[in-house]
This record gives C-alpha cells, structure tokens and sequence, in this order.
C-alpha cells in the first residue's frame, strides 16, 4: 500500500485551493537501475477528487508526471468543514485515497 | 495490410461518432474521460496525439495562460501552471512536444472545479509545452517553450 498522500485544502470566499503530494516513483520505463536493467512503468494514471462524496476533478496522466507528484486545482462551491477526498490509481491497478477537512482560508 | 487499413478506418468512424454523440449531449464530457486513452498516451508525437484526443482543429488562442519558467535548471520537475480565461472550459490537456511520449495528461475541470491547475513534469529536452483547452465543444491551443538543461528523464 502506498505511503498516504498530504492534501491541503483551504477556502477563499466559496472556492477552495487544493494541494496535493502523492508518493509515488512515476517510472518513465525508460531509466536504467545500478545494474543496468530497464526499471519498468510505474506511474499513476488516473486521479479523482470529490467534494461531500461528488465528483468535482479528474485526470487522466501520463509517466512524464514528476516523482512524487504534486498538483493543484480550484473547487467551486466548497465550504470551510467539507469533505474533499483525493483517489489515484496506476498502471499496476494500486490505489490510494485520503480525505481531509477543508480549512478556513487566511 | 489491408486488414490493417480497415481496422483504422473503423476506429476514425467510431471517433466521429463519439464526437458527434458528445456534441448531441448524449455524453457528457467527464464520461469521455472516464477511460484513459491508451493510444494518444502512446503517440509519438503531438499531433498524433491531438487527433487521437479528437483535437486535429484546435485553434490559437491568447485567452490560456501558461506559467512555466522560460529555462528549468531541472527537467526532472518542471512546475507548470494553466490558467483558461475561455468562458465554458471543460477540460485542460498537456503535450510536451519534445518528450518520447508527449502527451502527459488531461485535467477535467467541467464538473466543479475552476479551470486552473498545477502540476510538474519532467521534461527530456528543450520544448514547447502546449496546452489545449477544450471549451463548449471546441478546441483551443497556446504554447510556452521551456529550456531544459539537465534532462528529466534517464536521470
């Protein structure tokens, strides 16, 4: 199972910022380890965030994410004390989802 | 060979059908993007990429903002951020022309999100990062070239 991801959401008026950190090693299946065999594809394909159970942002990617990817994204009509939770999935069908409370922006 | 032929003749008819069923309303698009779409993943370039996606007609626009540094130090995580001022945006897509896989990802934003995102990529060389916008069932492009000095893949 995959280390958890860090979320940070926060509102600002009735959107709220999101922030997120996966861990993940998003192999190219082009580098070569020590011994020099190909280190294959490993990379997550697709990513799912949803407000109080809706869906509200999806992606599709690509292995040309950098390691341990970081992405952010606005949502509308989000409230201090929502629930935003985050879901990945890669190309060896491994999952993870978290969720946090959104924050009172500053 | 000609098996071949046929098998791609079928599938530009069943893209134009799935085009057509978007534009009629019959799918929306988060539906579209339910399957990730392993052959503009595969495409070697852009453009193959672009058709494979169904955005052969994009047009330029100076309503997309891409925020990347003009010279990334490291290739291995080059920060990007979009922003689409194009009223009724949907979705954000990436290609990053020089990389062997150029097509990095599409971001769904029709479905509550605003249509801004961030995200990093490696980039091998020295590209053009393009970004298409798709709004109320048209196509938008913009690019940004970005200079790489240690590449972001092979390490």
């Amino acid at each position: 199972m995959a280390d958890p991801m860090k979320i940070r959401a926060t509102v600002q008026g009735d959107v709220a910022d999101v922030r997120v950190l996966m861990a993940h090693p998003m192999e190219t299946g082009q580098r070569k380890d020590a011994a020099g065999k190909i280190v294959p594809l490993h990379f997550i394909q697709t990513i799912t965030a949803q407000l109080n159970g809706k869906t509200v942002f999806n992606a599709d990617v690509s292995q040309a994410v950098s390691r341990n990817p970081v992405f952010a994204f606005k949502v509308k009509g989000a409230k201090a004390g929502d629930k935003l939770s985050i879901t990945w999935q890669d190309n060896k069908g491994d999952k993870r989802a978290d969720e946090v409370v959104i924050g009172a922006g500053s | 060979m000609h098996d071949t032929r046929r098998t791609v003749l079928k599938g530009v008819w069943a893209i134009g059908a799935l085009a057509s069923a978007v534009a009629a309303g019959l799918l929306s698009p988060g539906r579209v993007f339910a399957a990730w779409n392993k052959s503009a993943f595969e495409a070697k370039s852009t453009i193959d990429a672009m058709k494979s996606l169904g955005f052969g007609n994009a047009e330029d626009s100076k309503a997309i903002e891409i925020r990347a540094p003009d010279i990334a130090e490291n290739g291995a995580v080059v920060p990007i951020d979009i922003t689409s001022a194009i009223p009724g945006t949907t979705s954000i897509s990436v290609f990053i022309e020089k990389n062997p896989f150029p097509y990095t990802g599409t971001f769904d934003v029709s479905q509550g999100a605003l249509p801004y995102v961030h995200l990093r990529v490696k980039i091998g060389e020295s590209s053009q990062v393009r970004v298409v916008v798709a709004a109320g069932g048209k196509h938008y492009m913009a690019a940004k070239e970005v200079k790489v000095t240690i590449g972001g893949c092979g390490g």
